[in-house]
């Protein structure tokens, strides 16, 4: 191999690496025994234990989070991309005035950084009697990833030639049929796409789900693991494997959606 | 089937006015072809037609029902895109089933359709390829597969050969000749090319600028231009255009440009353009070379095999002639062209005013 092409892939390498360092850790320092956490010098080899998973299931309720954390970022994702394929698709297609403008504010409205919705967010809530509910995380994180999941589907909308539309309605379909039956299978890559992204910021935000969830009945995995913390305890193994359990669904969905985001389905629509 | 009857239609984009009333009418079984230059809103008024576009103002008629108000599903009307539109996600088979099946029809019902236009139109053997899968001929009959299966009313074509190569396109337009034989259904055909229009249709309507500029068949088209537009529209190459002006003499009209003089005999109905400016038409194969009242240098020769298309610089412009493929002249040489004047047409402000072959 000639120099420059080592040097490219020793580079590569330690980018690699340096990402994944954490998670190997906490995988790494999941599989150990109460001892080994703390031996010095530390064990390269972990004994492979699963007691931490054990202990973090039975002692810190670590089932119950995951529970609700699939609860809230699946009713996030299904709400999102329902309002989204909508909004995109008019976005895409209608002849609507102002339609940068519109772009532009949902752009605008997704840079807000979170502290300074905090308060107002909390007080809607709070009058709306929705403090400690599913509904009172979601519908904040549906406001807040509907601007991505817009952005991304009507461009994807924006790809998909004119005349599939057109053609389908002659064919048959009402607007709605077109959509569904012609548009979305088409644009599929964009769905899950959006839909793993909106997924990953339910599944892994914590500011709002700190600020809203203060009962353990309805906290997410993020609050559950940083309460794993006692005041006088600090249960390094069970912590590292809570957050393997929180990592792992999250590789494994990408890694199967993976397939599904391969652009260049819709070639041999038009010529060319 | 029926026929297509378009009353006093007008369309605009914003304040862009692209359908300016228009009417016109295609009978039961006819191939009518919409012509003009890109732009002049053919496209629009199939879509129109078509019910995919919303029209201002106006009627339309299918058979003798008003569809003007109706959604595209409801007027029973098929389409053939420029872009062919295929589904990319279903193969040639689902890609033709998809209107059957979205009619509910009965699983054998939409394969015995299917599978009777696929073999009509020769792709049985690719029923299950991807439309990417496909080349550029196939995909066309996969579109065209797709109006036929569920005989509808009335077809529409979109320009549809225009993204094939010349050799292709001259195979498909005798085969779209020969499928609307067999069919027998009415088609309305959008295409900006004048050989498509002159060799399929039945009946052309000329567009430009949203205004039709003449309706008639082929040769009508060609032989009996209404204006200067259509002369210059259809034919190539295109007409030669002369400006001068009329004069009458002892009863005889002449044409008179610089240097040129040409007899137009005796023509009474010419007599009341006398002395106006007019300008004067001829087809290139109405030029030929031999002892004629045009004279100029030859600048370039095309030869096509059946004939000589002859380039001359004269003193009142370049002027194009046909010679046969004997033809023996080089670049450069002077030459005279004769010119047979039933063939001439003159155009006053635009308009034709009758003479030549229609004298």
């Amino acid at each position: 191999m000639k120099p420059s092409k080592l040097l490219f892939y020793g580079i590569i390498f330690i980018i690699i690496f340096l990402s994944l360092l954490p998670f190997i850790w906490f995988v790494h320092t999941s599989l150990k025994t109460e001892g080994e956490v703390t031996a010095i010098p530390p064990k390269l080899v972990p004994s492979g234990s699963l007691n931490f998973y054990r202990s973090a299931i039975t002692d810190y309720n670590l089932l119950h989070y995951v529970r609700n954390s699939v609860i809230v970022a699946g009713a996030t994702t299904c709400v999102t991309l329902f309002i989204s394929v909508f909004a995109a698709y008019a976005l895409a297609r209608l002849r609507l005035k102002y339609k940068g403008l519109i772009m532009g504010s949902l752009l605008l409205v997704s840079m807000f950084p979170q502290i300074s919705i905090a308060g107002p967010v909390w007080k809607i809530l709070q009058a709306l009697g929705w403090l400690n509910s599913y509904q009172g995380l979601i519908i904040p994180y549906v406001t807040l990833t509907l601007p991505l999941g817009v952005w991304i589907l009507t461009s994807f909308f924006n790809e998909l030639p004119k005349e599939l539309e057109d053609a389908a309605r002659i064919d048959g379909c009402t607007r709605i049929q077109a959509l569904y039956k012609i548009v979305i299978p088409l644009a599929a890559p964009g769905v899950f796409t959006a839909a793993i992204l909106v997924f990953i910021y339910a599944w892994n935000e914590f500011f709002f789900a700190l600020l809203i969830m203060t009962q353990q009945k309805f906290q997410t995995l993020p609050i559950g693991i940083a309460l794993f913390q006692g005041q006088y305890t600090l249960p390094w193994g069970e912590i590292a494997a809570a957050s393997t359990v929180a990592t792992v669904p999250l590789v494994v969905v990408v890694f199967l959606f993976q397939k599904r985001i391969v652009s260049g389905l819709s070639a041999g629509a038009i010529k060319g | 089937m029926a026929g297509l009857t378009i009353k006093n239609l007008k369309k605009s984009f914003g304040t862009n006015t692209v359908i300016q009333d228009i009417s016109f009418d295609v009978s039961d079984g006819a191939f009518c072809i919409l012509l003009g230059p890109s732009g002049c809103g053919k496209t629009t008024i199939l879509r129109i037609i078509a019910g995919l576009e919303e029209h201002d103002e106006g009627e339309i008629f299918m058979g003798n029902k008003e569809v003007g108000n109706l959604s595209p599903k409801e007027r029973d009307v098929a389409m053939v895109f420029q872009s062919y539109a295929l589904y990319p996600h279903m193969n040639v088979y689902e890609n033709m089933a998809f209107s059957l099946k979205v009619r509910n029809l009965s699983k054998d019902e939409i394969d015995s359709k299917v599978r009777e236009a696929a073999r009509l139109l020769d792709i049985e053997d690719f029923l299950d390829r991807k439309p990417k899968k496909l080349s550029g001929g196939q995909r066309q009959r996969v579109a065209i597969g797709r109006a036929i299966v569920r005989s509808p009313q009335l077809f529409l074509f979109d320009e549809p050969l225009s993204n094939l190569d010349a050799r292709l396109r001259s195979t498909m337009r005798v085969e779209l000749a020969k499928l609307h034989q067999q069919l027998g259904t009415t088609i309305v055909y959008v295409t900006h090319d004048q050989i498509e229009a002159m060799t399929l249709g039945d009946k052309i309507i000329l567009l430009d600028k949203g205004i039709i500029q003449q309706v008639g068949t082929p040769q009508e088209l060609y032989e009996r231009p209404s204006n200067l537009f259509v002369a210059t529209f259809i034919g190539s190459p295109q007409i030669n255009l002369i400006e001068g002006s009329l004069l009458s003499n002892e009863g005889r009209m002449f044409f008179k440009s610089g240097g040129l003089t040409i007899d137009l005999g005796p023509r009474t109905v010419l007599e009341k353009y006398s002395g106006n400016t007019v300008i004067l038409g001829i087809r290139p194969e109405s030029l030929t070379p031999g002892n004629g009242p045009i004279v100029g240098s030859l600048e370039i020769i095309e030869h096509i095999g059946s004939e000589n298309i002859l380039y001359v610089a004269t003193d009142i412009g370049r002027i194009i002639a046909k010679a046969p493929p004997d033809f023996q002249g080089r670049a450069g040489e002077g030459i005279s062209l004769a010119l047979r004047t039933t063939d001439i047409h003159l155009f006053y402000k635009g308009i034709r005013i009758a003479v030549g072959v229609l004298s």
